[in-house]
């Protein structure tokens, strides 16, 4: 989230669009309410299904899963026809004004560089016109045909509220009221948060349906400001802290990428990420990435990292490519990968095409699972009839369970969707054998490291020079790892204005990233927590709920990253010279000399506003970008590419050419291509989701949760219920091109039939949550039926569109 | 099956070894009859035990409310059960005639003991007759709202609206038999030798001939035609 | 979970008065308050419910709906309904209705109920189930205008929501409503509720909700358990909630003055009865009787 839980409540219109927040984050969804009846706020939800969300919203409209971006590219079309803009904000914070190279090129559906074999871009021309002087060319015109706003607005008009209503199904009235209600949020004083799920990111299109969403925020001036912003709802409890630590097979800790194999050079690695600003006097802080780098390689390996081996930049992996689920589980079928340490993990159920999971699994020499459940993954060798139809006579995988305790049997951080750091305590000892993970992973990496010692082995260095100073090397605290995330000083810190003075003596903990170093006199395990265990204690510890400006943003609870932040880019809440666009929710102001207000800022405190620097310190342009240059795989503007299981022949916006009827720059491997099922045999669109009545594959574990949602279902509309003779309680089986479920049938008015492309279209809903094992009565995993296909930018697996076939059984 | 078969009891009762005393019901009879009798004391007591706060207290006698709720239908069930094969018994004597609705009329001489006035009664009077049907009828509402009100095994089989209007007609049978068998028992105690019959199964000609005329004489006739005609 | 005994100022099956010696002042009566408006149907408010008192229901099956368990049962005291109704204006809406005992102000159950003491009504207008005098008869079933109580199969004995008495007793909520996460349950005086109902049909009404309404049907006196309706004019929409519940007639004939008429008629009857053998006396056989029977009987054997 880039505003939080709290702030929702702020909101004047809340849209709930790739998401069912009511369903998914009952929790959260409470600050909609608070929103409803004491902000008058009107929500909107936009989904395939009227849902718990919708059941409470003010308007609802129906979309076909996978066409978000048609939807949202009409509303930014709407909203640029009508002039239905926060000018003062597009113009000074975001790259409306910004010129882009002559050569780059949009033609059906394509970007130019488009190389259609690789299924990949040549990105260079997707860039900025940039002057003599090393910036950016701007025209605060807008008159240039090539700077952002006009190539934007030409974009989009193809994006008519007729098409979307051709496309996504939506009833044109419908979409224009939410544009219209939308479009209210233009004005200063009025705000929008966008809430969004896997409902967005699970598409083979995701990233870009998210940056779609952003863009219509930003017109609208509602990024930065209090009841604002793009909302990630996060579904597990600690899913934002794990990426935050860069469990992320392409990620440090702190969002920096791994080097690729062509980046053996330290310096070089540094230098391609520490951008130069792009724009006068503009902050572009991923300049001090050498602190942030070289502390976390003293949190790793201590004095193994030194000045002179680059800060052990050689132990880091270089990677060839992506290592991520969907790349990992084709390695391990075609046997390139043997073995399997599953921690935490469910992917018999979690990944894609249960199908090839099955094989893949079988595949391996041995398999290890650190679980507190018996989970389906743990048992995929056994056969349970048709929910698990194995020969388990020929599958040879040595599988060790390592029970692990559960979140509430350990303490320790967890980060929520808000980015607050919340540290929690041990409500009951893990029953049994079960270890928490901590110890198990201690206790693995301790004899490794012994086998090392005592054997040698290649490359030992990394392992046998690691930093390990837990006071029991087999049992690390929770404490410990926090403190070492956040990081402290190894020498006594001079202030580098007056080096007489110690900020900091040697072994005190760090109060922020500010005071990282890149002479290795700091270590931060990831430096966007640094703080979090501060020189005052345990920040994530504070329970502090006092709000003393009445806007909710509570900065003495518990820890937010970074720097306790409670709304990202909350500078550009204020107009270019300091003052709230919206005084009754300010969140900063410029006092003549500081920054300061309900939040921390996040810009350079002492930063005059009359020096121009832009609010999107992160970025080298220091505004936001509508035109993402060379960081999507797919092109800089979001563009409609169709479901790769859709039931349409070809994609409305670009009918001409067939390479852009997908997403061009998915990577899509050989057999997973040939499980595609076409619309002739599986006329009807599927989604899969999840219920409020369960936890993925956690809960049906559970009675209290096995009694409120016993048994697997899948929801029908009730006109497609009709033509096959379906009646609500019916048992159904619903296939795809890569196996089938039979559940009962919950004949539903909520799903309807949309007319798309001139022809009805049936959706399916199938929630997932069964399985087979637990207590809920057995059910068939849902990924039986995905596809496998990703995000081409962040991987994701493609769960929310795809082809099946219903028939009463 | 009719008392005036003449068994060797029959014999017996008809002769006057037995100081002139008519056998009016047989042991099987009697004991028949003192089964739905001791049913139907059980069934009211508790059933008037859930009927009224006032005489919950009577659910003591059963072992407390739990058992009360438990044993009333089964024993409505066995008094029912006890009186099917006495009304079979009984049933085709207590038949309306032209003259019980004579009797019916005169009803102001039946309880003034004025029985010289009153038509030839048979085996049964009137009353004794309309006790008959108001049983029958009483019975059959009881069973039917009984399954309906039973909550243990029934009620879940009928909405709301049929278990609550069972339970009205369930106290209104309740009540109108419980009353009936208040004139039964009366009348057994107002007219002398009823108790002895329904005790001992006898009676004596001046009670046949007075109370129940027509009956006495065709057990008479009957008697006499069946004795051997001396040569 | 009987509370004390001066709190409680009903009881079933009892015909002399429960204490009344403390005078009821302002904001004495609870009620909990069902936003239907704000309720997403999430169903921790089930898990609540089955976690403080111990509940368990079977894990059951899907009928083809979101309702589960199925039905409300002796270990299922509340349940999320839901239903699927097409506005004039031809929208969808999903209502979805927390189900569970309403708690009246005149209790149907209580009324019905034959055993002392095994139905109560509390000074603050929770109705309380005191299983220890349930005798299992079923009746409170019979006479609940919402069909809520629900007989164990375990035990026989009837169970429904206490609102969680022994909770307010101490001053806590009821566990659903500390379980709810929108704020579509609240709880506190009878009167506050009816407050924040009022404003919440103000917003609502502000959102084209025409017919928004609180659901405090005076045909039972009132309940302890109130609704927020989005229409307030079609309960029935709302899987069937009784546009105007009152205690059936047949329960009211039954247990009302069908009572001590009943008892009066069959007193009537046996002294009757009692004052005709004073004033008539007995009727029996004298020796002229017998006399006269001889002769009938001779007569008879001559001619047959």
């Amino acid at each position: 989230m880039t505003n939080h839980w709290v702030d929702i409540k702020n909101a004047d219109i809340v849209l709930i669009m790739g998401g069912n927040a009511a369903e998914a984050h009952p929790c959260g969804f409470k600050w909609v309410t608070e929103a409803k009846a004491h902000n008058k706020a009107r929500l909107i939800v936009v989904d395939p299904r009227f849902t718990r969300s919708a059941s409470v919203a003010d308007v609802y409209a129906p979309i076909r899963t996978g066409t978000d971006i048609v939807f949202l590219g009409g509303v930014v079309s709407y909203l640029l026809a009508n002039d239905k803009i926060q000018h003062e904000y597009v113009k000074n914070y975001t790259d409306f004004t910004f010129i882009v190279r002559e050569d780059f090129a949009f033609t059906d559906g394509l970007y130019s560089g488009y190389n259609a074999e690789k299924h990949s871009y040549d990105k260079s021309t997707w860039d900025y016109e940039i002057g003599p002087d090393g910036f950016v060319k701007v025209d605060p015109s807008l008159a240039h045909p090539r700077c952002v706003y006009q190539l934007m607005k030409q974009h989009y008009a193809r994006y008519t509220p007729e098409m979307v209503a051709r496309v996504c199904g939506t009833p044109q009235e419908k979409f224009l009221q939410i544009c219209e209600m939308m479009a209210s949020t233009a004005t200063p004083t009025r705000a929008m948060t966008m809430m969004y799920a896997l409902g967005w990111t699970q598409h083979s299109v995701g990233s870009q349906m998210i940056r779609q969403g952003a863009m219509v925020q930003m017109l609208l001036g509602n990024i930065g400001v209090a009841g604002g912003g793009m909302n990630a709802l996060r579904g597990h409890s600690n899913i934002q802290g794990l990426t935050d630590l860069g469990l992320m097979s392409n990620l440090l800790p702190g969002y920096i990428n791994l080097p690729s194999e062509n980046e053996q050079d330290y310096a070089k690695f540094i230098a391609a990420r520490a951008f130069k600003p792009l724009r006068p006097n503009q902050l572009s802080y991923w300049q001090n990435l050498d602190k942030f780098v070289v502390s976390l390689m003293k949190a790793w390996w201590g004095d193994g990292a030194t000045a002179e081996n680059n800060w052990a930049y050689d132990y880091l992996p270089k990677l060839d490519k992506l290592y991520d689920m969907l790349q990992v589980f084709e390695l391990m079928s075609q046997g390139k990968m043997n073995g399997f340490i599953c921690q935490g993990f469910n992917p018999l159920a979690a990944a894609p095409n249960k199908a090839k999971m099955n094989l893949s699994l079988a595949k391996l020499k041995y398999l290890v699972v650190m679980d507190p459940l018996a989970t389906e993954t743990s048992e995929f060798w056994r056969n349970f009839g048709e929910h698990n139809d194995v020969d388990s006579a020929r599958i040879q995988t040595e599988v060790f369970r390592l029970p692990t305790s559960c979140f509430a049997e350990e303490e320790g951080s967890l980060t929520n969707s808000s980015r607050w750091l919340q540290w929690h305590w041990k409500g009951a000892e893990p029953p049994g054998e079960a270890r928490s993970d901590l110890r198990i992973m201690a206790e693995i990496f301790t004899r490794m490291r012994a086998l090392y010692q005592n054997e040698g082995g290649t490359f030992a260095d990394p392992i046998l020079k690691l930093s390990w100073p837990y006071a029991r090397p087999t049992d690390p605290t929770p404490q410990e790892l926090a403190r070492e995330f956040s990081g402290k000083a190894l020498k006594d810190l001079a202030d580098p204005k007056d080096p007489t003075k110690v900020t900091r003596k040697a072994g005190e903990q760090l109060a922020g990233f500010a005071e990282l170093r890149n002479d290795g006199s700091t270590s931060s395990g990831c430096w966007i927590f640094c703080g979090a265990w501060g020189p005052t204690g345990n920040l994530m510890a504070r329970r502090d709920n006092s709000d003393p400006t009445g806007i909710g943003q509570n900065i003495n609870w518990a820890f937010a990253w970074p720097a306790n932040r409670r709304v990202l880019y909350n500078r550009a809440s204020c107009d270019p010279s300091g003052k709230p666009f919206n005084p009754d929710r300010a969140l900063i102001s410029w006092n003549g000399s500081a920054w300061g207000g309900a939040d921390i800022p996040d810009f350079k405190v002492d930063e005059d506003p009359t020096h121009g620097m832009g609010p999107f310190i992160m970025n080298p342009e220091g505004v936001a970008r509508f035109f993402a240059r060379t960081n999507m795989a797919e092109g800089p503007f979001p563009e409609h590419y169709e479901p790769f299981e859709t039931p349409l022949a070809t994609n409305p916006l670009s009918p001409t050419e067939p390479r852009a009827l997908n997403n061009p720059a998915a990577r899509v491997f050989d057999d997973d291509r040939k499980a595609f099922g076409k619309p002739a045999q599986f006329p009807h669109a599927a989604t899969t989701y999840r219920l409020t009545e369960h936890f993925h594959y956690w809960t049906k574990h559970v009675r209290l949760n096995a009694i409120i949602q016993p048994e697997q279902f899948v929801e029908i509309g009730d006109a497609l219920a009709k033509d096959l003779g379906i009646a609500s309680g019916d048992w159904v089986k619903v296939e795809s091109n890569r196996g089938y479920i039979k559940a009962v049938a919950v004949v539903t008015k909520r799903l309807r039939a949309l007319q798309v492309d001139g022809k009805t279209l049936h959706h399916v809903g199938i929630p997932i949550h069964w399985g087979f094992k637990g207590l809920a009565k057995p059910g068939f995993l849902a990924n039986t039926l995905t596809p496998v296909v990703g995000d081409a930018n962040s991987q994701t697996p493609e769960f929310k569109s795809f082809l099946v076939r219903v028939e009463k059984l | 099956m009719s008392d005036l078969e003449l068994g060797p009891e029959r014999r017996d009762a008809a002769s006057p070894e037995h100081r002139g005393m008519i056998l009016r019901y047989t042991a099987g009879e009697r004991t028949n009859h003192w089964m739905v009798a001791m049913a139907f004391v059980l069934a009211a007591l508790s059933g008037l035990a859930l009927f009224h706060p006032a005489l919950f207290g009577l659910s003591g006698l059963f072992g407390g409310g739990p058992w009360t709720r438990i044993l009333h239908p089964f024993i409505g069930l066995a008094m029912l059960l006890a009186f099917l094969p006495f009304a079979l018994r009984v049933g085709s004597e207590n038949r309306m005639q032209p003259r019980d609705w004579a009797w019916l009329r005169q009803y102001r001489d039946v309880v003034m003991n004025r029985e010289d006035r009153l038509p030839e009664v048979g085996r049964y009077n009137a009353g004794q007759k309309l006790v008959f049907y108001a049983i029958v009828l009483c019975l059959t509402g009881l069973l039917l709202s009984g399954v309906a009100i039973w909550r243990a095994y029934f009620s879940i089989y009928f909405p709301a609206v049929v278990v609550r209007w069972g339970a009205v007609l369930h106290a209104l049978c309740a009540l109108v038999l419980i009353c009936t068998i208040i004139v039964h028992i009366y009348a057994a105690i107002w007219v002398k030798g009823s108790v002895e019959a329904m005790t001992r199964g006898r009676v004596t000609r001046g009670w046949a001939w007075k109370h129940h005329r027509a009956w006495f004489r065709e057990i008479m006739t009957r008697a006499a035609n069946s004795r051997p005609r001396p040569d | 979970m009987a509370l004390q005994s001066l709190d409680i100022v009903r009881r079933s099956a009892t015909t002399s008065r429960s204490p009344q010696i403390r005078e009821p002042s302002g904001g004495r009566e609870v009620a909990k308050l069902i936003d239907t408006t704000k309720c997403i149907g999430c169903k921790a408010c089930q898990v609540a419910c089955m976690e403080w008192n111990d509940l368990r229901d079977e894990i059951g099956t899907n009928i083809g709906q979101y309702q589960n368990p199925a039905d409300l049962s002796a270990n299922t005291w509340t349940l999320m309904r839901f239903a699927e109704v097409e506005n004039s204006k031809g929208d969808l809406e999903w209502l979805i209705r927390k189900d569970g005992c309403m708690h009246c102000a005149d209790p149907g159950c209580l009324k019905a109920c034959p055993s002392p003491g095994a139905i109560v009504q509390y000074a603050n207008g929770i109705v309380d189930f005191q299983e220890e005098n349930c005798i299992g008869c079923g009746y409170c079933i019979a006479g609940c205008p919402f069909d809520i109580p629900r007989i164990s199969k375990k035990d026989k004995k009837v169970y429904k929501c206490t609102l969680c008495s022994d909770r307010v007793a101490v001053g806590l909520e009821p566990a659903c409503i500390k379980a709810c996460p929108t704020g579509a349950l609240v709880f506190g005086t009878k009167d506050d509720m009816k407050q924040h109902a009022a404003e919440r049909i103000e917003d609502l009404k502000s959102r084209g909700f025409e017919q928004a309404g609180l659901y405090d049907p005076a045909g039972v006196g009132g309940t302890h358990v109130m609704y927020v309706l989005h229409h307030a004019d079609q309960p029935h929409n709302y899987v069937d909630l009784p546009a105007d519940p009152r205690i059936s007639r047949a329960v009211l004939l039954w247990k009302g003055f069908s009572k001590p008429l009943g008892l009066a008629v069959m007193a009537l009857t046996a002294l009757a009865g009692f004052f005709h053998y004073i004033r008539v006396g007995p009727d029996e056989t004298d020796a002229s009787d017998e006399a006269a029977a001889h002769e009938l009987a001779k007569r008879l054997e001559k001619a047959p």
